[in-house]
């Protein structure tokens, strides 16, 4: 069973990979009762600030 | 870890163990005294053979006592010495006292291995001496097998009032800065990562520490601060309600201005704590009147235990008792004490 | 943190804030379904950054809350068996059953245990070969992957002493009981982004078509959810009804196929009791055929309770939204959590708690 040692930002815990084997070393993941559940799409994670830039400039258009 | 050094070879052999004769003030508690703990108290400890001791001060004086039962006994950046000598040295500090002479009290669990005890005992002896304190008095009590954990240690303390002006809530006015004397929530962090079962590792070490320095020179300088307390088990967030509540005043706090590590921060997300819950041992909050809030600060961050000062919020006349914390988003909540424990057994 | 606190950006916030303002023209009713989300809202103030016009009410997101007061009783009577261990998540603990709540078992000599996961009770089963272990399976769909897998290594490792109670729920259900209630006001949903992380988000489609109601998969960090409130009343107000995909860094629409596939193996679709709600068909996991070997239920054997509840209690009302926490006459005086009258007030994410640690007795 592959576990992994997961960074949460300065603590360290070992998280079990199971369900997400297609996770690597650098990946950021979300972590649930002791599983990573999924690997954060770095792309997908930008598209909201995409969007608040479409929403300024629609507030400075209003 | 603390590096564990006696001044004069070990008096114990190995594997030797607390038994219950060393509590029962015969040769075996004596022995216990002249070859361990005398000894490992060093130059922090008066040489009496006296039950008490007696000392002349002069003008008032300030007088505190605290029990420790920390679990577990040792974990990053101190144990349960330094805290039993910090913990009452700094709530002597909050008197506007200038700590002088502890005693120590030990409830020692049968079975505790000796070598345990020397390393607790050093830490009291490292800790005292940083603190500027000596240690007058003291009692040993041995415990059956199963009914202290190891061991529990009671501290009390006196010292000579050195403030200008009363320090009580009831001194806290509206308009009266609060002032936090650095980032919150290591001891908390440091003694869960130490337990087991919490299954996380974590660089945090315990705050733990004497306020001696920025406190003393804060009263020297000739500063009233209304109201000082020290943060322990509650955290900031019973710290600041107590005060509210017994000044009846209302104190507003801004989230932004409140230093947490990235670590910390981190680590109450993971185990879905409150930094303003969390224990510190190192940190203390000021109510100071606003003209002198900025000397304070000048004075707090020039000291390596307060070098992350704040200026954290202030105090408003109403609502009577509550504390309130503007958030990161602009929106204010209200911040009240837990009500159970977040952690058992933290100091 | 990277992913975390560019998502907490007050600039951002209230951006969207001043773009879900521009947005509505008239009022509209959302609800959540996520206790996570639920706390987000009221630890950030979410509530009060959005125009008056749009009601956020929180919907029964706390498993912990729904999980029916049989179970509750169940749990205490295993952990007071003789040569029984109960281990369970943190916030079952407090949860009050028809007597009392599992701390109070475990301060009669009960022998219960706080594990961070699942699989911690198996451990606990392998070192204690002599104990009967039981694992109190709560949870959403979130949890399921993770408490199946504790069921599947025990099948594979034989072991003899491990068993779990289970009372997991699940959320489209859920949503179709509440839309299908005379007198509900929800015209639209935020869905739970981890729910939806291991689901996928395809059963929630015929839930959109049929109940005309859009559905937004949201995160729960504070730009997270603005965003989703956006994109729920943008729908609204354009007469779409569809389900949409805010949290798309961590859903997919197939969702976590890997965890998908041990949750088949493991569980079955039951129908469930949601404490406060009531019976809804086909809304739980039970354990399949082939693992009902390692159902507690089954070992432990029947248990008498009389599953009453406190009367004043509203945590039901609460948990359908149809009332908000400081509506109810107890909230802040007679209940609080030190003396919580039921699971809304006890549970770590429920609405009545989230409420009091946020905005104080007074709600």
């Amino acid at each position: 069973m592959q576990t992994a040692r997961v960074d949460f930002g300065g603590v360290i815990k070992e998280i079990n990979l199971a369900y997400t084997p297609e996770a690597r070393i650098g990946d950021y993941v979300l972590v649930h009762v002791g599983f990573a559940i999924s690997v954060l799409d770095a792309d997908e994670a930008g598209r909201i600030f995409k969007h608040l830039e479409e929403l300024g400039v629609l507030e400075q258009e209003a | 870890m603390t590096e564990f050094s006696l001044s004069c070879p070990a008096p114990f052999g190995e594997g030797e163990t607390v038994k219950l004769a060393h509590g029962g003030g015969g040769r075996a508690m004596a022995r216990l005294l002249e070859t361990l703990i005398r000894p490992g108290f060093g130059d922090a400890a008066l040489a009496l053979q006296h039950d008490g001791a007696v000392f002349d001060i002069d003008g008032p004086v300030a007088f505190t006592t605290d029990s420790y039962v920390v679990k577990p006994l040792f974990f990053p950046g101190g144990d349960i010495g330094t805290l039993a000598i910090n913990g009452t040295v700094n709530d002597l500090l909050m008197c506007g006292a200038r700590p002088l002479y502890l005693s120590v009290g030990f409830i020692l669990e049968e079975g505790l291995p000796l070598a345990t005890l020397a390393r607790v005992v050093a830490s009291m002896r490292d800790a005292a001496l940083a603190a500027g304190v000596k240690l007058a008095t003291g009692d040993t009590k041995v415990v059956d097998r199963g009914k202290a954990d190891g061991l529990f240690v009671n501290t009390a303390g006196i010292g000579h009032v050195i403030a200008p002006e009363p320090i009580a809530p009831d001194q806290v006015r509206a308009g009266d800065t609060v002032i936090l004397s650095g980032d919150i929530g290591r001891h908390g962090v440091a003694v869960m990562a130490a337990r087991e079962g919490f299954g996380f590792e974590s660089a945090i070490a315990s705050d733990c520490a004497p306020l001696t320095g920025p406190v003393l020179e804060m009263l020297e300088a000739g500063i009233a601060p209304h109201c000082l307390r020290d943060l322990t088990r509650g955290g900031l967030a019973s710290a600041t309600v107590e005060i509210a509540e017994a000044a009846g005043v209302a104190v507003a706090l801004d989230e932004a201005a409140i230093p947490v590590s990235e670590a910390v921060a981190s680590a109450c997300e993971v185990l879905g704590f409150d930094p303003l819950h969390v224990a510190n041992e190192g940190r203390f909050v000021a109510f100071v009147a606003p003209e002198d809030a900025e000397k304070t600060l000048q004075i707090l961050r020039s000291h390596p235990v307060s070098a992350n000062a704040a200026l954290i919020g202030e105090v408003r006349a109403a609502p009577a008792g509550q504390v309130s914390c503007r958030g990161r988003l602009g929106v204010a909540r209200v911040v009240d004490m837990l009500s159970g424990e977040q952690l058992p057994r933290i100091c | 943190m990277k992913f975390r606190d560019e998502y907490r950006d007050p600039e951002a916030a209230s951006r969207l804030a001043a773009a879900i303002a521009r947005t509505v023209t008239r009022d509209w009713t959302l609800m959540e379904i996520c206790g996570g989300q639920t706390h987000a809202i009221l630890r950030y103030g979410i509530d009060e950054l959005l125009p008056a016009r749009v009601s956020l009410i929180h919907g029964p997101g706390c498993p912990v809350c729904v999980t029916p007061v049989e179970y509750i009783d169940k749990a205490i009577a295993i952990a007071l068996t003789p040569g029984a261990v109960l281990c369970s998540f943190g916030d079952m603990l407090r949860v009050p059953g028809s007597r009392e709540d599992l701390f109070a078992a475990k301060a009669k000599g009960g022998d219960v245990r706080i594990v961070y996961s699942p699989l911690d009770a198996l451990a606990i089963a392998r070192t204690e070969p002599a104990r009967q272990v039981v694992f109190f399976a709560v949870g959403f769909e979130t949890t399921a992957p993770a408490n199946a897998m504790a069921a599947f290594r025990a099948k594979q490792e034989g072991l003899k002493n491990f068993s779990m109670l289970v009372s997991h729920v699940l959320v489209p259900p859920a949503m179709e009981a509440l839309l299908a209630a005379p007198g509900n006001r929800v015209q639209g949903f935020l869905a739970a982004g981890h729910v939806c992380t291991i689901m996928g988000t395809r059963e929630y489609e015929p839930i959109a078509v049929h109940h005309r109601v859009p559905i937004v998969v949201t995160g729960f960090e504070p730009l997270d959810i603005l965003e989703g409130v956006y994109l729920c009343v943008k729908q609204l107000e354009e007469g779409r009804a569809e389900v949409e995909n805010q949290y798309s860094r961590s859903v997919r629409a197939e969702g976590n196929v890997a965890a998908q596939r041990i949750m088949r193996e493991v569980f079955e679709i039951t129908p469930r009791r949601w404490r406060g709600i009531g019976d809804i068909a086909a809304s739980g996991f039970g354990l399949s055929e082939a693992y009902r070997d390692f159902d507690a239920e089954r070992r432990f054997g029947a248990v008498a309770h009389d599953g009453m509840e406190n009367n004043e209690c509203i945590a039901g009302l609460v948990l359908r939204g149809e009332k908000k926490p400081p509506e109810c006459p107890a909230f802040g005086t007679r209940c609080t959590p030190e003396h919580p009258l039921g699971v809304t007030m006890v549970s770590s994410e429920g609405a009545c708690a989230a409420y009091h640690r946020y905005r104080g007795a007074r709600g």
